[in-house]
């Protein structure tokens, strides 16, 4: 395919697609239990799909046939589970003790509204008033012990114990910028959904939406064994850390910035991206002048941490959309590293072929 | 009953630590070789025991996994006839001291945990929990015979002998996890007399406590269309309250979690309340910390289940459990089995379940 | 075996940038194998000999990746930022030179500490590479670094960076060398990511799916001053694994290998190692499982620039090695 031509088919960011990212970003969809965005994710590809199936931990598997012979086999995956609550203690009077899902900052949780449930009962998380604190304790974080999830006195038979729950923050745009909670990891979700709608001709695509990413990669685990695919994209959203330091010297600890374009993974905590697929999407990223920066090499990790080390092993890279205050009540990204990120990735997959692999790694 | 809780005492009487569970294994294999069709052992020692359902091939199959391997100590040095050691399993260095142990050197010798007094320690161990590497196990044999029957790798074993107090309650050591391969194996006994269209794997699994091994490696080569893994859980006593921790003798617990699926649960549970056998709910926000964990993910991944039997003082040699947890365990076992239509699987649809009370 | 070991340590390779010391050691095997390839983790793997009657099919295992660092950041005075790559500790880094794949050579260096003998945090340090800028810099983020230091010779014992696992990389290359008449199909895997997570060997297990899994790989000692209690020592001879951090080594390999190496009268040692662990743990899980062991070779300074082997270790290594993959194994 010439270049114009696959420009000219890269699926566009409209209101369309805003929209549906604000439908993922409010469901609540916490790792074991995600049957919100699994839903909203079969009724969007259903049309689109040659096949669909849910696994047995309730990954959404689809493949999507190619259009020339022998099309080489991509898996690419994104998560839609979200970091969030379990209720592990009624306490009476709507009062219940909750565990954290997923890596979330104790002291991201007071006073923030949530929703509990498959019926969104919302609640709060309060903390005591200062004028009952000592001066000691306000310089500690307060345990996550001493927090409860208060669903309103009258509230409590219609929530139990065993209940998910999550932010109760709705979606908004704000300028360039896209503001909800879960964008970790909704923006893939909502990418890899129009790469469904809209695939390169060249590739059998193997869309994997997967389950308890935030909970130890599982999903992708076992989607990857079962999908065998020949290579492996990665679509998640990482922290943008691009804040000013406090002694105002330079940040160079940013992970990645805002308006700089998707993030590639060369390093992070369960992966050595394949030297090979980060080349070829540098090279994609320079022809057509799709902008693009290194996540800075270091700690957390993605779905392709599991994905790699499947059977004989996948070459596997990730790619993120930034986003600033991940893990918390609002992540706020920018629609222009979200429209970057599917040109990339479309550009990537329509100008992949199988020499790039025949090289050792 | 008191057959099974002869073979009971005698599991909880035999080393079979992690990594080499073969004495537990041959009791166990002795006692279902009689309820099942089929049995052989893993490459890593896992024994797999197969008792064949009525339903026409290829028939679906339960796999029923309970880790049959022990916590214990392994010898690292010996120092002036003395042995030094580690742990095998998760040991907490305060239960130690003064503990009678079993070394199993070139033919088992009672042995003694020692702690050298407070001024032949190192400063930052006085008058604290001393670490397991200042610790000794003193056999009370001259150093020239235990360099003789001792070497590095050997394993010492808690040589706490099983108890029966009030209340059908049973102590010992290792009923993490043998209580467990005493549930199925109730279960197996009670199959005998049932129809059932699934085949049962019965499954007592190696190294669980140290790599969750047996976990791994079992289900890939088994392919089960469901793996329910029964291990023990913390029961309410000194120190443990919270909401972790279940009661003793309530019945077998449900674990609720992203490590069981939501309708295999719910299988369970329909058939605790309809047959009015106790249980107890579970709730694993994350990691169930047994056999499951390893089987969810292995291959192309398997449906899981987390029953439980509520055990007091876990990982110390005077565990305990109630039998009738045991046997509630072993009949919802069965009884759900029995349960089970050929065509179960295919009437899974995700997201109707609901944890309902 | 000295010049081996010292080609294969001053080859910088760290996880995940193994290609380079791929190529070195698939020079020194081509002679001997039978059929080679690189698989899609980079893996290099050597078939040798095919299965005979009472044969198994047997991996061995060695690892060629090494600890390293990776530039996260290039700062406006052109000091380079890093990650590690494996287990780096942060008290060997200040003043260590490290040597990038395109041949750059750095100095660390640190931000000044509160209190001097303290340890500096990674984060609070940095690569010198004589840039004044971020246009001069002649390294960027993402770019891959070893510890740069020179094989020494002392005799019968041997120093260097990265003796974890070439040293063990030479061993199975001298095995393959020497085997002969074996009754089993041998698979030789040269493995890469084991620092960070035994990611190659995990692979190759899987592909090649074999009866036998045997890992070779360098253990602690407990033999210098006030060190860790292990009864390990440098020169008594390689060591069987019992246990260690991650796995316990199937009993009946250990009591096979120790069989062997008492018939053969070739020194060994038993060992218990408390953390860490190796590529027979992977190996160990894989598929439906397999018996897996390990022939460690006693290192001091272990993930330091500065390793210590002991050559008659390795002689006797190979030695057992070969003695136990040129017999029948019986795992009873």
């Amino acid at each position: 395919m010439k270049n114009n031509e696959i420009l000219s088919q890269i699926p566009e960011i409209g209101e369309a697609q805003i929209q549906l990212l604000e439908k993922l970003s409010n469901a609540v969809s916490v790792s074991g239990d995600e049957g919100e965005v699994r839903s909203i994710v079969m009724e969007e590809i259903k049309a689109f799909a040659d096949d669909v199936r849910i696994d047995a931990l309730g990954n959404v598997l689809v493949t999507k046939k190619a259009k020339v012979d022998d099309p080489l086999r991509v898996m690419i995956a994104a998560h839609m589970d979200e970091v969030g609550f379990m209720l592990v203690d009624d306490e009476g009077e709507g009062l219940f003790k909750f565990e954290i899902v997923g890596g979330i900052d104790n002291r991201q949780l007071v006073g923030k509204p949530v929703l509990v449930g498959k019926e969104k009962l919302p609640g709060v998380i309060g903390a005591k008033p200062i004028h009952l604190t000592t001066a000691d304790e306000r310089k500690n974080p307060i345990p996550l012990d001493s927090l409860r999830i208060d669903v309103g006195p009258g509230n409590s038979k219609k929530c139990k114990v065993g209940d998910r729950a999550t932010f109760g923050t709705r979606f908004e745009t704000w300028g360039p910028s896209l503001v909800g909670k879960a964008l970790d990891d909704r923006l893939g979700v909502a990418t890899l959904i129009e790469l469904v709608k809209h695939t390169p001709d060249n590739i059998e695509l193997l869309a994997a939406f997967t389950v308890q990413e935030e909970n130890g990669l599982r999903g992708a685990r076992i989607a990857a064994y079962s999908m065998n695919p020949e290579v492996a994209f990665v679509l998640d959203s990482t922290p943008a850390n691009d804040l000013p330091v406090w002694d105002e010297e330079e940040n160079g600890r940013y992970n990645v910035k805002l308006n700089h374009g998707p993030a590639i993974y060369r390093l992070d905590a369960g992966t050595l991206s394949d030297p090979r697929l980060i080349n070829h999407l540098v090279k994609v990223g320079d022809e057509f002048k799709i902008p693009y920066q290194f996540r800075q090499p270091g700690k957390g990790g993605t779905d392709a941490g599991a994905i790699h080390k499947q059977r004989g092993g996948i070459p596997s890279v990730s790619i993120s959309v930034p986003g600033r205050y991940a893990h918390t009540a609002v992540l706020i990204a920018r629609k222009a590293d979200w429209e970057n990120t599917m040109k990339l990735i479309f550009a990537s997959l329509a100008k992949f072929n199988r020499d790039i692999l025949s090289v050792d790694r | 009953m008191t057959e099974l809780k002869e073979t009971l005492k005698q599991l909880i009487s035999l080393p079979g630590l992690s990594g080499y569970e073969s004495p537990a294994r041959e009791v166990i294999r002795a006692a279902w070789e009689p309820l099942v069709d089929e049995i052989s052992v893993s490459p890593i020692g896992s024994l797999h025991a197969l008792r064949r359902g009525t339903g026409p091939e290829p028939r679906p199959s339960i796999l029923l996994a309970a880790h049959m391997d022990a916590i214990g100590l392994m010898v690292t040095g010996i120092q002036e006839g003395l042995l030094r050691f580690t742990e095998v399993g998760g040991v907490d260095p305060r239960i130690l001291p003064g503990l009678r142990v079993t070394v199993h050197g070139r033919r088992d010798l009672p042995g003694l945990v020692v702690q050298p007094p407070d001024y032949l320690l190192e400063p930052a161990q006085r008058g604290k929990s001393v670490g397991m590497d200042h610790l000794f196990i003193d056999t009370g044999l001259e150093e020239d015979e235990v360099n003789e029957l001792v070497r590095i790798g050997d394993l010492a074993s808690f040589a706490q002998e099983p108890m029966e107090l009030s209340g059908k309650t049973i102590v010992g050591h290792s009923l993490d996890n043998r209580i467990s391969v005493a549930a199925i194996t109730y279960c197996l006994q009670e199959l005998q007399h049932m129809v059932h269209s699934w085949d049962v794997w019965a499954v007592a699994t190696a190294q669980e406590e140290e790599t969750l091994g047996g976990g791994f490696t079992s289900p890939f080569e088994i392919n089960p269309t469901v793996a329910v893994a029964i291990d023990v859980t913390f029961a309410k006593g000194p120190g443990a309250n919270d909401w972790r921790t279940v009661g003793l003798s309530k019945g077998p617990t449900l674990a609720w979690g992203p490590n069981a699926h939501p309708y295999i649960h719910k299988k369970f549970l329909d058939v605790a309340e309809q047959l009015e056998i106790p249980y107890q709910k579970e709730y694993v926000p994350r990691h169930s910390g047994t056999d499951a964990y390893a089987m969810q993910v292995v291959a192309e991944g398997f449906p899981t289940m987390v029953i439980g039997i509520p055990l007091r003082y876990m990982h110390t040699p005077v565990e305990m459990i109630a039998l009738k947890d045991m046997e509630r365990a072993g009949r919802l076992l069965a009884e759900t089995i029995v349960r089970l239509e050929v065509d179960f699987m295919d009437k899974i649809t995700w997201d109707e379940v609901k944890d309902e009370e | 075996m000295k010049s081996l070991i010292k080609k294969l340590v001053e080859t910088v390779g760290p996880s995940g940038y193994e290609s380079r010391i791929r190529e070195v050691v698939r020079a020194e095997v081509e002679k001997y194998a039978d059929e080679i390839s690189v698989d899609a983790m980079g893996n290099l793997i050597v078939k040798k000999g095919e299965k005979k009657e009472g044969g198994l099919k047997v991996m061995l295992s060695a690892h060629i990746d090494e600890i390293g660092v990776m530039v996260t950041h290039v700062d406006k005075n052109g000091f380079a930022r890093f990650t590690t790559i494996g287990g780096v500790r942060p008290h060997t880094c200040y003043g260590s030179r490290v040597r990038f794949l395109n041949g750059t050579v750095g100095v660390i260096g640190g931000e000044m500490l509160e209190n001097a003998n303290h340890v500096h945090a990674i984060e609070a340090m940095y690569i010198d590479v004589g840039a004044t800028s971020v246009e001069d810099c002649p390294v960027k983020i993402g770019d891959v670094a070893a510890f740069d230091r020179p094989f020494e010779d002392l005799g019968n014992r041997l120093v260097s960076k990265a003796m974890d696992d070439r040293v063990c990389a030479a061993v199975l290359i001298e095995t393959l060398k020497n085997v002969k008449n074996s009754p089993h199909e041998l698979y030789f895997v040269f493995s890469t990511q084991e620092e960070v997570g035994l990611r190659g060997a995990t692979s190759a297990a899987y592909s090649i799916d074999p009866d036998l899994g045997i890992a070779s790989d360098v253990t602690m000692t407990g033999d210098t001053p006030r060190g860790i209690k292990m009864d390990v020592a440098l020169g008594k001879g390689p060591a069987i694994k019992v246990k260690d951090g991650g796995m316990l080594a199937d009993p009946k390999v250990v009591d096979a290998m120790v069989q062997c190496a008492q018939k053969h009268e070739i020194p060994y040692q038993l060992e218990v190692l408390l953390g860490g662990t190796t590529d027979a743990k992977a190996m160990q899980i894989s598929r439906a499982g397999m018996p897996a062991g390990c022939v460690s070779v006693p290192t001091r300074y272990v993930h330091t620039p500065s390793e210590m082997v002991d050559i008659n270790d390795l002689n006797n290594a190979v030695k057992l090695l070969t003695a136990f993959i040129s017999e029948t194994i019986k795992l009873e």
